[in-house]
């Protein structure tokens, strides 16, 4: 079993609707949901809980008012400045329990943090396995490693010949953990320079973590020169873009109505995004 | 005042607002920029500025001094990232999983761990046509975000007005970006992906306890249960941009939106006004 993972670095370039027909295109692939701080996959999949589990990661310090007698050290020890008039901020707290040891009354304890739920789901197109991180929490990064474990448990149980992981936007801790140890990163890219400067970037983390990685130019049609300027680069980085897909309102339209963009419209987009799964499923049996 | 500028979901439009925001008040006020999507900072590609200063930021990561170690295993025991290993003659330690707290160091009982500094990016300072600038550029391959932002923050300036332009998400790094804001600018699209990010970015400044209001951008794109929904949570609707090619054109040359469709200014400085108002509102009733 094989797995792409699809990034982007800049937000918003189209990585979840190109999932989202990968989806329906691929028949029985276990489809990941990896952006666990604002998924959307869940929207164009529909899919049916099946499992919900709590997600337990990363601790919160609380100071017990009683044994305090506030002696201050903590405050003048917590590197994250995350207590005060001997409270503790919780967005803040790292977590990392520094305070609990050297309180000298053993006021502080570390309370574990429900950080959010993970879900499997059955969907038309195959199981996927998605999550919502509690608000204002962290440890994303963890929540997503598990989120691919159970991608690949699922996938193993199932026969399934491919996982399909969308990622977040971004190159840090979720996105590494999305991203390493994955067959291929597909990276969306659009023609802007915000796209094109957060493409390269995005790159330098493939590269860090050693995963090969194809390039799609989403909404081409934008600015051709721009996506010239791409191609060019990335013909300069022996990289390759695998597919150039125009700009359309039916992208839009289809997520409206909560359904992939193949499964909506026969029209460009739909034919480049069909063209590009192949050569994702090639680059991936390969 | 300072404005963070955020939205739930990535490529609503956070930069382009945040910079013509920028640009429309340089003229009255003292502006000043904070680009705190330090994952994919792109503030700079359309302002442009002049940068007069960089510093690397470090995080300070244990060092151990083998001569005085006993291998007693205090420094694995309290570090809570799992950060160091001791073996029964070494002592292994992963910069990477480290954030930083000094516990191990303030608990060696033989003293024999210092702290050195990490590189694991970058802030810039410098002015962009009459807007103070400053943003932060993590390290490809870093996986921590959070105090690349707290050294941008460091350079808030409370006189004038600043603009911070966050990250998309609602994890960690947004937290850190929006904490301490007077106002946060709600970015988003009238789609169904725009709607499910945006009640999650409402849900994250709540937590925060800081106001807010939306910006529509692409409207005329998508339905409209974006409004909808704002209008039954209470959510003022502060500016409303229309599907433009125009518009995604100037973006994708890396032109403000301001620069390119001077029109927009006054809309801009009207959009700073009400904030001005609501945020003026507020404090007047929390005085009551």
């Amino acid at each position: 079993m094989k797995e792409v993972v699809v990034l982007s670095g800049k937000g918003g370039t189209g990585k979840t609707s190109i999932v989202g027909s990968f989806a329906a295109l691929a028949k029985g692939a276990v489809l990941a949901d990896c952006d666990v701080d604002a998924a959307d996959l869940h929207l164009i999949l529909q899919p049916a809980i099946q499992q919900t589990n709590e997600f337990w990661s990363g601790h919160t310090a609380f100071i017990d008012e009683d044994r305090c007698t506030q002696c201050g050290l903590c405050q003048e020890l917590c590197r994250f400045k995350a207590i005060r008039d001997f409270r503790v901020d919780p967005t803040s707290c790292e977590g990392c329990g520094f305070c609990s040891h050297i309180c000298p009354t053993e006021a502080i304890t570390m309370e574990e943090n429900l950080s959010g739920h993970w879900f499997i789901s059955d969907t038309k197109y195959g199981f996927l396995v998605h999550a919502r991180l509690g608000i204002a929490q962290e440890n994303s990064g963890k929540l997503v490693a598990l989120v691919r474990q159970q991608a690949k448990l699922m996938a193993e149980k199932q026969g399934a010949a491919y996982i399909i992981s969308d990622g977040p936007p971004g190159i840090g801790c979720p996105v590494i953990s999305s991203l390493s140890g994955a067959n291929v990163a597909l990276l969306v890219t659009e023609p802007t320079l915000s796209g094109m400067h957060d493409l390269e970037r995005v790159l330098g983390v493939c590269w860090h973590f050693d995963v090969p990685a194809l390039v799609c130019i989403n909404k081409y049609d934008i600015n051709e020169d721009n996506t010239h300027g791409i191609e060019q680069y990335c013909l300069s980085q022996g990289i390759e873009v695998a597919a150039r897909i125009p700009f359309d309102n039916a992208v839009t339209e289809a997520m409206v109505r909560g359904l992939p963009v193949v499964g909506y419209t026969r029209n460009g987009v739909s034919c480049q995004i069909e063209a590009l799964w192949e050569r994702v499923s090639k680059s991936l049996t390969k | 005042m300072i404005i963070s500028v955020a939205s739930g979901k990535g490529g609503t439009g956070k930069t382009l607002v945040a910079t013509s925001l920028a640009l429309s008040l340089k003229d009255r006020e003292m502006v000043q920029l904070l680009d705190c999507d330090v994952e994919e900072p792109n503030d700079h590609i359309l302002l442009k500025p002049v940068i007069t200063e960089s510093e690397a930021v470090c995080i300070p990561v244990p060092e151990i001094d083998e001569k005085k170690c006993t291998y007693c295993g205090k420094c694995a025991e309290v570090c809570a990232y799992h950060a160091i290993a001791v073996f029964s003659q070494q002592v292994l330690v992963f910069p990477n999983l480290c954030h930083g707290c000094s516990a191990c160091a303030y608990l060696c009982p033989e003293k024999a761990i210092s702290e050195r500094g990490r590189e694991i990016g970058i802030v810039e300072q410098g002015h962009a046509d009459g807007v103070d600038f400053a943003h932060g550029k993590l390290n490809v391959g870093e996986a921590m975000p959070t105090p690349v932002i707290r050294k941008v923050k460091e350079l808030v300036n409370y006189d004038g007005i600043v603009i911070i332009d966050v990250s998309p998400g609602t994890s960690c790094p947004v937290v850190e970006s929006i904490k301490g804001s007077d106002f946060c600018l709600l970015i988003t699209e009238p789609t169904p992906f725009g709607l499910n990010d945006l009640i999650l970015a409402v849900e994250t400044v709540k937590e925060l306890k800081v106001p807010c209001g939306v910006v529509i951008n692409r409207a005329g794109a998508g339905n409209g249960k974006v409004e909808e929904y704002c209008l039954k949570e209470n959510i003022p609707v502060l500016l409303i941009i229309p599907l433009d090619t125009e518009i995604a054109r100037l973006y994708s040359k890396g032109i403000t939106m301001v620069e390119g469709m001077p029109q927009w200014k006054e809309r801009f400085m009207a959009l700073f006004d009400r904030i001005q108002e609501i945020t003026g509102e507020r404090s007047r009733s929390v005085k009551r």
